[in-house]
């Protein structure tokens, strides 16, 4: 290792320009709309299910009984991790809302909000999650107060039905933030929401800007020639590579996720993995949260909405960088800085918790050893030896050894 | 400057002479409670009503209390008090009211109001000093005819010049007596005036009727009787060896009529039989057959010692006469009307041979406002409820310090509060366990009054005007034991009445949200409006009965 250090810094300290190396053309594939099929279905499933739950409340209420709803527990302690599946899933801990004087509010509430969804389902509407908050407003002393707490309840209906496959995405509230950006080789095949013609984007010909992954992706088609999908944790970095079109070089698809990835943008790099049959690659900071909450949360999804992750998780991702391992290898021991206490007690409790961590011994390892290092490293770290650095040689050199990345 | 010549002892001599207790008192009116116009007219009142009513008790007579001030220039006041109690023989009259330390209770071991016998005669003769006249007696037996009196004080001889006797035929009264005196005084309502005593003392007699009228005003204020009983009459015991000091014991030895010292001790005490008496005699290596006169002169010091190195029992506490529970629980609810009353009445104690017993009660919540009621099926209503009586001079603010009355056998003590034991006692008292707060070392507050009683045949004041409390150990005990008692009734209804008003809070959210539940089925059912309306209702009915309190 001593010996190649020693090349990296000879090398690092030559002027850079960007290499004009002629990728290998791979194949052309192609993949269509998933929603196609089932798409009614699912819609009539939707309505059903918010008539059953009602009809039961209702019933129950009749009777002069108390009537409640069930739905999973939402956290961590109720997933389960089987690397074969490949995404965190539900261990079936439930929760049961009993109508009582505390869970009155809410449960007026989780009834208004699957009211306002049968009605778009019905009139092919949709609600941001904000708009829906907003909606509750004009509910009087029912509203709420805050967008979390609307957000908490769409995630608890979200949960009562996910045993039918019905998403919040099905019962029309999307989420208010859009996806990640993308560039790259890869053609996104959209449709004129008003015209149905359909409406082709060519990644590679976004000039110095992006495609935008809108928050629902399921309606897309994509085309491709690229080998493998990168996605990057930090605008900046994103910027850097697209700049200097590393994704012609390397012939991959360049995803920004922008911290934590959305659902749409696990969604989209879900279905371009799995439909183009590309490998994804994760380029994140080397720090817990990079580690156990972005790159965790892109591969197996997340404990909160575990009712989701089958479809919205990109279990065939693995960890490029920035490994702890790599601080070492690439001399970046003195562009660090310490593990915060935050950080400290992160990674502790991924060790501890976390099924997925769990599920890896490699991955306790690099966890471990960057608790023992006690430090953490940005993307951006490597520029320390030089700007271009990133791109003439830590990628290359990694993607060399793309077997030995992290699972 | 000529220098004043030393006297030699003869000169002295021919100065110094016998000091009359009149003209002691005289000088020192304030050890009295005359120590200023406001607080005179208070004494005087205090002492008459307390008199009155000790007679009226002994008589087992229902007290019916006249008590008249009426203005007569701007610092002088004419003062009467009148009562229905049996009268006084007219051979006494002259003693009782003109004759500093002239009494029937000094030397009793008997719970009574008064003591020393000083208090109405005092007045007496505050009176004659301040305004020039002694005080005027009208006073008739149930059989006897009815004499009028006028006198004056002696100063020097403590003794009381009758001026005037006249007997009448007929009175308004079947018996009774009427004692009028025209004072220096200042006439102020608010704590620590008259008309607090007036109603304290109706608090802690409820047997008795009191008609006050207060300087300026036409009408009576009639403080009812709600207690058609009179009060035992306690017994009257020898003193117990454990109460007596060793002057008093060594006056006794003089003055004993036993031949030898162990019928004395069995004989001037309780609680002493013989066995008690060989043990005492004893320990103090002296004879049972010695003469008790000798020992006084030569071994009284040893025998003094060897009682209290000897185990005796308590002395009976057929010598006391608490108000009692029920008693005292009337009194506070008609002259103080609360939310809530508790009181205690400890079984009898012992501090230094004399008997004690401490009641306590506690009125709290001022009425009025909100009131939050559980029904029988368990729904809670707010009503409106409005106050019955005007309670303002007795229960303060919730943020106020709650309001202490002090009271010894039956008397109300209005000065000295913070020198006074039973207000150590409820600073001592750990408040916060029962719902009210409080500071450290201080009164808790709340809008709470706390009732205190000591019902003894010796109470130990800390001065001879009688205001206030020695915090002996055994008495802040009691106190303290009684107001714990007390307090945990008090804790217990204030917990619930937060949990009633806490369940009311959370029952408000069914009446807030529940609608919604319906808006939200109706929606998505598509319910007809009855249809909503009726498993809203179906609904309230489940909620609220499931809920219990």
């Amino acid at each position: 290792m001593a010996a190649k250090k020693k090349v990296v810094k000879k090398k690092a300290a030559k002027k850079t320009a960007t290499k004009k190396v002629v990728a290998k053309k791979s194949s052309k594939r192609s993949v269509g709309p998933t929603e196609k099929k089932g798409k009614k279905d699912l819609k009539s499933v939707a309505l059903q299910s918010i008539q059953e739950v009602a009809t039961d409340v209702y019933r129950v209420a009749s009777k002069g009984n108390l009537p409640d709803m069930t739905m999973p527990q939402r956290n961590l302690a109720n997933v389960t991790y089987d690397p074969k599946q490949g995404y965190f899933e539900l261990k079936g801990n439930m929760k049961t809302r009993t109508l009582d004087v505390n869970s009155v509010k809410t449960f007026a509430q989780t009834l208004r909000l699957m009211s306002l969804a049968k009605d778009m389902v019905g009139d092919d509407d949709f609600a941001t999650k904000r708009e829906a908050y907003y909606v509750s407003k004009n509910w009087g002393e029912a509203k709420f107060n805050e967008q979390r707490e609307s957000d908490t309840v769409l995630d608890d209906i979200e949960g009562m039905f996910s045993v039918k496959d019905v998403t919040r995405e099905v019962l029309r509230f999307v989420p208010e933030e859009h996806g990640g950006s993308v560039v790259g080789a890869l053609t996104v095949v959209d449709r004129d929401p008003e015209t149905g013609e359909a409406i082709r984007s060519d990644c590679a010909a976004m000039g110095s800007g992006a495609y935008t992954v809108p928050s629902s992706v399921d309606h897309l088609g994509f085309e491709t020639t690229a080998d493998f999908v990168l996605a990057i944790e930090t605008g900046g970095m994103f910027q850097r590579l697209n700049l200097h079109r590393y994704w012609r070089t390397a012939n991959c698809i360049l995803v920004e996720m922008g911290g934590v990835p959305t659902r749409a943008t696990r969604r989209f790099v879900r279905r371009i993995a799995e439909g183009l049959k590309l490998p994804v690659y994760a380029f994140v900071d080397c720090d817990p949260y990079g580690i156990c909450n972005i790159y965790r949360t892109l591969k197996v999804g997340s404990g909160q909405a575990a009712h989701v992750n089958k479809t919205f998780c990109v279990p065939t991702a693995h960890y490029l960088g920035v490994t702890p391992q790599d601080i070492l290898d690439f001399g970046l021991e003195d562009a660090t800085h310490p593990l915060l206490p935050v950080d400290i007690k992160r990674a502790k409790d991924a060790l501890k918790n976390d099924p997925f961590f769990q599920s890896y011994p490699k991955w306790k390892a690099a966890l471990k050893q960057m608790l023992k290092m006690g430090v953490r490293a940005e993307q951006q770290a490597f520029a320390k030896w030089g700007l271009n650095f990133v791109i003439e040689e830590y990628l290359p050199a990694k993607m060399k050894q793309a077997k030995k990345f992290l699972p | 400057m000529a220098k004043k010549a030393h006297l030699t002892a003869e000169q002295m001599a021919g100065t110094q002479r016998e000091i009359s207790v009149s003209e002691f008192f005289a000088k020192n009116r304030h050890l009295l409670g005359f120590d200023n116009p406001r607080k005179s007219l208070l004494t005087t009142i205090k002492e008459a009503v307390d008199n009155s009513l000790d007679a009226c008790e002994e008589a087992g007579i229902l007290p019916e209390i006249l008590v008249e001030i009426d203005q007569l220039e701007e610092d002088r006041f004419r003062v009467a008090i009148e009562d229905n109690g049996p009268g006084i023989v007219k051979a006494q009259i002259p003693n009782i009211f003109g004759k500093l330390l002239y009494g029937s209770k000094f030397h009793s071991r008997r719970q009574s109001r008064g003591q020393q016998g000083i208090g109405i005669s005092a007045a007496g003769l505050y009176g004659q000093m301040t305004c020039g006249k002694g005080p005027r007696i009208w006073s008739k037996t149930k059989r006897g005819k009815m004499h009028q009196f006028e006198m004056q004080m002696d100063l020097t001889k403590n003794k009381a010049l009758i001026t005037k006797d006249e007997e009448h035929k007929d009175w308004h009264r079947k018996h009774g007596t009427r004692f009028e005196i025209d004072i220096e005084a200042t006439y102020q309502r608010g704590l620590r005036s008259v008309d607090d005593y007036i109603k304290q003392t109706a608090v802690s007699n409820p047997h008795a009727m009191i008609r006050y009228r207060a300087p300026g005003m036409s009408e009576e204020h009639i403080y009812e009787r709600v207690v058609k009983d009179v009060p035992d009459l306690a017994e009257e015991i020898k003193p117990h060896p454990y109460g007596v000091e060793l002057g008093e014991l060594m006056k006794m030895l003089r003055n004993t009529n036993s031949r030898w010292l162990s019928s004395f001790l069995q004989e001037e005490f309780c609680r002493v039989g013989p066995k008690v008496a060989k043990d005492i005699i004893k320990t103090a290596k002296l004879g049972e057959r010695s003469y008790p006169s000798r020992i006084a002169r030569e071994e009284a010091n040893n025998l003094f010692r060897a009682i209290q190195k000897t185990k005796i029992s308590s002395p009976p506490t057929t010598c006391l006469s608490p108000i009692g529970e029920d008693r005292i629980k009337e009194g506070l609810m008609k002259e103080c009307d609360a939310d809530f009353y508790a009181v205690s009445t400890r079984p009898p104690s012992v501090y230094r041979g004399n008997p004690f017993q401490i009641e306590v009660g506690i009125a709290w919540g001022k009425p009025g406002g909100d009131q939050l009621e559980v029904d029988e099926k368990g729904r809670i209503e707010k009503k409106k409820r409005k106050r019955t009586t005007d309670t303002e001079d007795l229960l303060g603010n919730a943020d106020d310090a709650v309001r202490v009355l002090r009271y010894a056998n039956r008397v109300p003590l209005l000065f000295q509060q913070a020198g006074c034991g039973f207000t150590k006692a409820v600073m001592q008292t750990s408040w916060k366990n029962y719902g009210l707060s409080q500071s450290k070392s201080s009164l808790p507050i709340g809008s709470a009054v706390i009732f205190i009683h000591m019902a003894s045949v010796w109470v130990p004041f800390t001065s001879e005007a009688k205001e206030a409390i020695a915090p002996y150990p055994e008495i802040l005990k009691e106190v303290k034991l009684a107001l714990q008692e007390a307090g945990r009734k008090l804790g217990v209804h204030i917990r619930r009445g937060k949990k009633v008003a806490s369940e009311f809070q959370k029952r408000s959210y069914i009446e807030k949200y529940l609608p919604h539940v319906g808006i939200g089925l109706q929606e998505i059912l598509g319910l007809s409006v009855e249809d909503r309306e009726e498993v809203v209702e179906t609904l309230r009915d489940t909620m609220e009965t499931s809920r219990k309190i």
